[in-house]
């Protein structure tokens, strides 16, 4: 840039400053709804909850529905699969946080916690591993829980973390029984 | 488009790029230190504003891509969704639909600027022609484009215009069918011009580089039409018209903006808010507004085949442009006959627009056909003959020279030594 | 600066001319009366309650043949909307009802409407919508306030890119619902079609007169006749066409104010710029 003149220079460099300053600004407000058309849209969000009928699903079976795009397992646990996550100790498990959107952040990862509330043999989970998204397979595994054969985890009967590079136990959705045989997930 | 940076390299790691890929002393060559010269006036803006539109086509587009759908079945509803559902959809929509708009305002006054300072005369002929060709490919983005939100007004507009090609002899039904990849416009018509309307924008894109090295390779023309002839004449280009042509941009933008924010459906048309029906025709088809011209001359001529071949020669006589007008004096402000006959020209295309909204019928046919005969009198006639009897103004003996007499479009400002670096 | 008042002046008469062309095109369309709508202008926003009763007409008089299937419940808790509570919207989902499926057996079900749904539409396709119409096709009304926007003639779509007069779809849907008359002495109706000068294709319409005063009840004490049930639901239909209207004045706004204040202070700093450069 030329600098011919030199008397008021302070004007001159405060216009040219105000005026980079304001095109800075602008263009980062220019560049806010490109990035944001990526978000999730409103009818994304909006995405209804859904409601299951499991009075079909008898003791020891297993149903997956699909919510938000994501597989959700839904499990009526036998007797032998509560005693067996209700019998490792808590120091045992590699994440000790339940894991269960219905409960606040920093509960403990007890088979009661992670079960459906006054309903312990059912079990609700995301099916998605947390360690890079794979769907394991159920009743497989070194615990009899689920296995992921993407990378090698393996959860127990409640659905914990117990081996492999999974860092976290299956997450459990937001839900409700709504009455004795429904579950509305979401 | 290299060969005018100052630019040496100072650091040890500029210096590395330098020596194997000169990158930064040809940006510097061509948007820093490049000569341009002093006197070019707020028409010139347009070039770079046409870049800015460019730049936003592509980035809307691409954003827009995301979202949309290329199916029958669906493009319309998606295009919906876009207005309707996504974070800031139908801001980049109506910005999307609108700049195409200005994309092509922006592209006119550009044409008639070049074509009122004669810079398509020697030597500039190949940055001319390769502008013609950039039009050419917007007309075909545009129309593509079009298409895309399948309304009545993309379906038919479709039609009408792939049907032009049978207009071919011989081959042209093949054509028709080959452009359609069906018996009508359909599924396959619809994904074909998703993937060119993605495709061409990119295309314009190379093209618009090699304008630029072309015109950066004679130089700029300029109001004069007078070469540079020392360093006297020009200035370079930053800081003096970078910070001119942003601000023509912002300027361009608030027009714009208008358009988009305040009355976004104004350069629309209300059917293609009706999705696509191939069983029935709307009333009134017209194509958007910056096809009109060419359409009145479509329509101007009474057989199928002579119009289509009169429209594209419309287009085709500014490819040959350069040859046709013989006067050795580029700047229309010395040329005292053909400044007249420009802005004859000028009206007769705004007169063709206005005709090719019209119905074909009547008065409305007999003034198309004036004003088709007239458009061509112009290139063919007007401008070779002018060349011959036509006596131009003296012409200044350098741009310095007319800058500080102030030639008639220039009043006398400020005079004083150009500034130096 | 004379160049660019020059400059200003040729283009505003050649761009508004070429821009504006295509507004020529169908000047031929019926007489639209202009009306006053809170939506106008640079500054409109949507009246909530004038958009809650518009509703009330579409629910209880034009649903029964209307489709307005791009629409979803939970527009009408949106920001820019009619104001309903998500409560509310939930309890008018639920009036309707829904198919969805398949089940486990795979057979499609019934079900009450929630917010993410689409409103449902009368008939399940054309075909069946003009079986049921005596031929004719009611339009759905999701976007017609944008596709009914009959042109005006030269000069006066040149004036309406400054004026920003943009409400022509909601201005001719008004003058459809009250231009029912008696047809003039001579004219024929045909059978199962009623006289109206005001509709775009032709003066005869195949939608019996749908307002009559006091058809729908009001609870807001607004006068109950026909003309404030057409605007009322005129712009409702406007509010669905284009959800995001009041979004996009108020941005718009604020973007022409940043602009033109960059322009003005890089107008200023080019001519500093160029203060010492003859040119």
């Amino acid at each position: 840039m030329a600098h011919t003149d030199t008397a008021e220079p302070t004007r001159r460099e405060f216009l040219y400053i105000a005026t980079g300053a304001a095109g800075v600004v602008g263009a980062g407000a220019l560049a806010w709804p490109f990035i944001d058309q990526m978000n999730p849209d409103a009818s994304a969000l909006a995405l209804a909850s859904i409601e299951v009928d499991v009075s079909a699903v008898e003791e020891g079976q297993s149903i997956t529905v699909q919510w938000r795009g994501k597989p959700v397992f839904i499990r009526y646990r036998t007797a032998e699969e509560i005693e067996a996550a209700n019998s490792v100790p808590l120091s045992d498990l590699p994440d000790q946080a339940a894991r269960n959107s219905n409960l606040p952040d920093g509960t403990e990862a007890t088979d009661a916690n992670r079960s459906a509330e006054g309903k312990e043999p059912w079990l609700v989970m995301v099916g998605i591993c947390t360690h890079l998204g794979c769907v394991p397979l159920g009743e497989q595994g070194d615990f009899g829980g689920w296995f992921c054969p993407c990378h090698g985890s393996h959860y127990d009967t409640a659905g914990r973390i117990r081996k492999g590079p999974a860092p976290e136990n299956l997450l459990i959705p937001p839900y409700a029984f709504v009455s004795d045989t429904t579950i509305k997930i979401g | 488009m290299a060969g005018h940076s100052n630019y040496v390299p100072q650091s040890a790691a500029a210096k590395w790029l330098e020596s194997r890929l000169p990158v930064i002393s040809l940006i510097r060559g061509s948007f820093v230190d490049f000569p341009t010269p002093k006197n070019l006036n707020y028409w010139w803006t347009f070039g770079g504003i046409l870049f800015f539109v460019l730049i936003a086509q592509i980035l809307t587009g691409v954003v827009l891509v995301m979202h949309y759908t290329p199916n029958t079945a669906m493009a319309f509803d998606s295009v919906e969704h876009i207005m309707r559902d996504v974070n800031y959809g139908w801001m980049l929509r109506y910005l999307h639909a609108n700049g195409a708009s200005m994309f092509f305002i922006a592209v006119y006054i550009h044409i008639f600027r070049g074509l009122y300072y004669g810079s398509y005369k020697a030597p500039r002929e190949i940055s001319w022609i390769l502008g013609v060709i950039i039009f050419l490919i917007m007309m075909g983005t545009a129309f593509m484009g079009y298409v895309l939100p399948w309304g009545q007004m993309s379906f038919w507009g479709a039609t009408v215009i792939t049907n032009l090609f049978s207009a071919i002899p011989l081959v042209g039904e093949a054509i028709r069918t080959w452009l359609w990849g069906g018996f009508a416009v359909d599924n396959p018509t619809l994904n074909r011009f998703f993937s060119l309307h993605y495709l061409l924008p990119f295309m314009i894109f190379g093209v618009v580089l090699l304008h630029v090295w072309a015109f950066h390779t004679t130089g700029n023309n300029n109001p004069t039409g007078v070469q540079p002839k020392s360093k006297q004449d020009t200035l370079p280009f930053h800081p003096y018209y970078t910070v001119k042509d942003l601000f023509a941009i912002i300027v361009f933008m608030i027009f714009f903006v208008w358009f988009a924010f305040y009355v976004p459906n104004y350069m629309g048309h209300p059917d293609n808010y009706i999705e696509a029906n191939p069983l029935v025709t709307p009333a009134h088809i017209v194509p958007e507004w910056y096809f009109l011209p060419f359409y009145a001359i479509l329509r101007a001529i009474p057989d199928k085949l002579g119009g289509v071949v009169a429209m594209f020669g419309a287009i085709a006589v500014l490819f040959v442009l350069p040859w046709l007008d013989r006067s050795k004096v580029r700047s229309g402000s010395y040329r005292p006959l053909f400044k007249q006959f420009f802005w004859v020209f000028a009206l007769v295309c705004v007169a063709l627009g206005y005709l090719g909204a019209m119905p074909a019928e009547g008065i409305y046919v007999t003034l198309s056909r004036i004003c088709t005969a007239y458009y061509f009198a112009h290139f063919l006639i007007i401008l070779p003959l002018l060349g011959l009897f036509e006596k131009p103004l003296p012409l200044p003996a350098s741009i310095s020279e007319a800058v500080l007499k102030g030639g008639s479009a220039h009043p006398a400002g400020a005079v004083s030594a150009p500034e130096t670096k | 600066m004379s160049t660019m008042i020059k400059m200003v002046r040729v283009l505003s008469a050649v761009a508004t001319l070429a821009v504006a062309a295509p507004a020529l095109a169908a000047g031929s369309g019926p007489h639209v009366e202009r009306q006053s709508w809170s939506f106008a202008g640079p500054f409109g926003t949507y009246d909530k309650a004038q958009l809650q009763r518009g509703f009330k007409i579409y629910k209880e008089v034009c649903s029964s043949c209307h489709s307005l299937r791009l629409v979803k419940f939970r527009n009408l808790g949106e920001e820019g909307g009619l104001g309903y509570s998500e409560e509310q919207v939930k309890a008018i989902a639920a009036e309707y009802t829904v198919e969805d499926g398949p089940n486990d057996d795979g057979d499609m079900f019934e079900r009450p409407a929630v917010a993410a749904d689409a409103f449902p539409s009368p008939f399940p396709n054309e075909k069946a919508a003009r079986a049921s119409n005596g031929g004719a096709y009611p339009p759905d009304f999701s976007l017609l306030a944008k596709a009914r926007a009959a042109h005006r003639g030269f000069p006066w779509f040149v004036f309406d890119a400054f004026t920003q007069y943009q409400e022509l779809g909601p201005d001719y849907i008004y003058g459809l619902l009250t231009g029912y008359e008696e047809a003039p002495e001579g004219v024929e109706v045909p059978d199962g079609q009623y006289y109206n000068p005001h509709f775009m294709n032709g003066h005869f319409i195949g939608m019996a007169p749908p307002l009559s005063d006091e058809l729908v009840e009001y609870e807001d004490g607004t006068a109950m006749t026909t003309e404030q049930y057409a605007k009322d639901v005129s712009a409702f239909m406007m509010w669905a066409a284009e959800p995001h209207l009041e979004a996009r004045k108020k941005i718009g706004f604020r973007v022409m104010v940043f602009l033109v204040f960059f322009a003005g202070l890089l107008y200023f700093t080019k001519k500093k710029l160029w203060k010492n450069v003859a040119h």
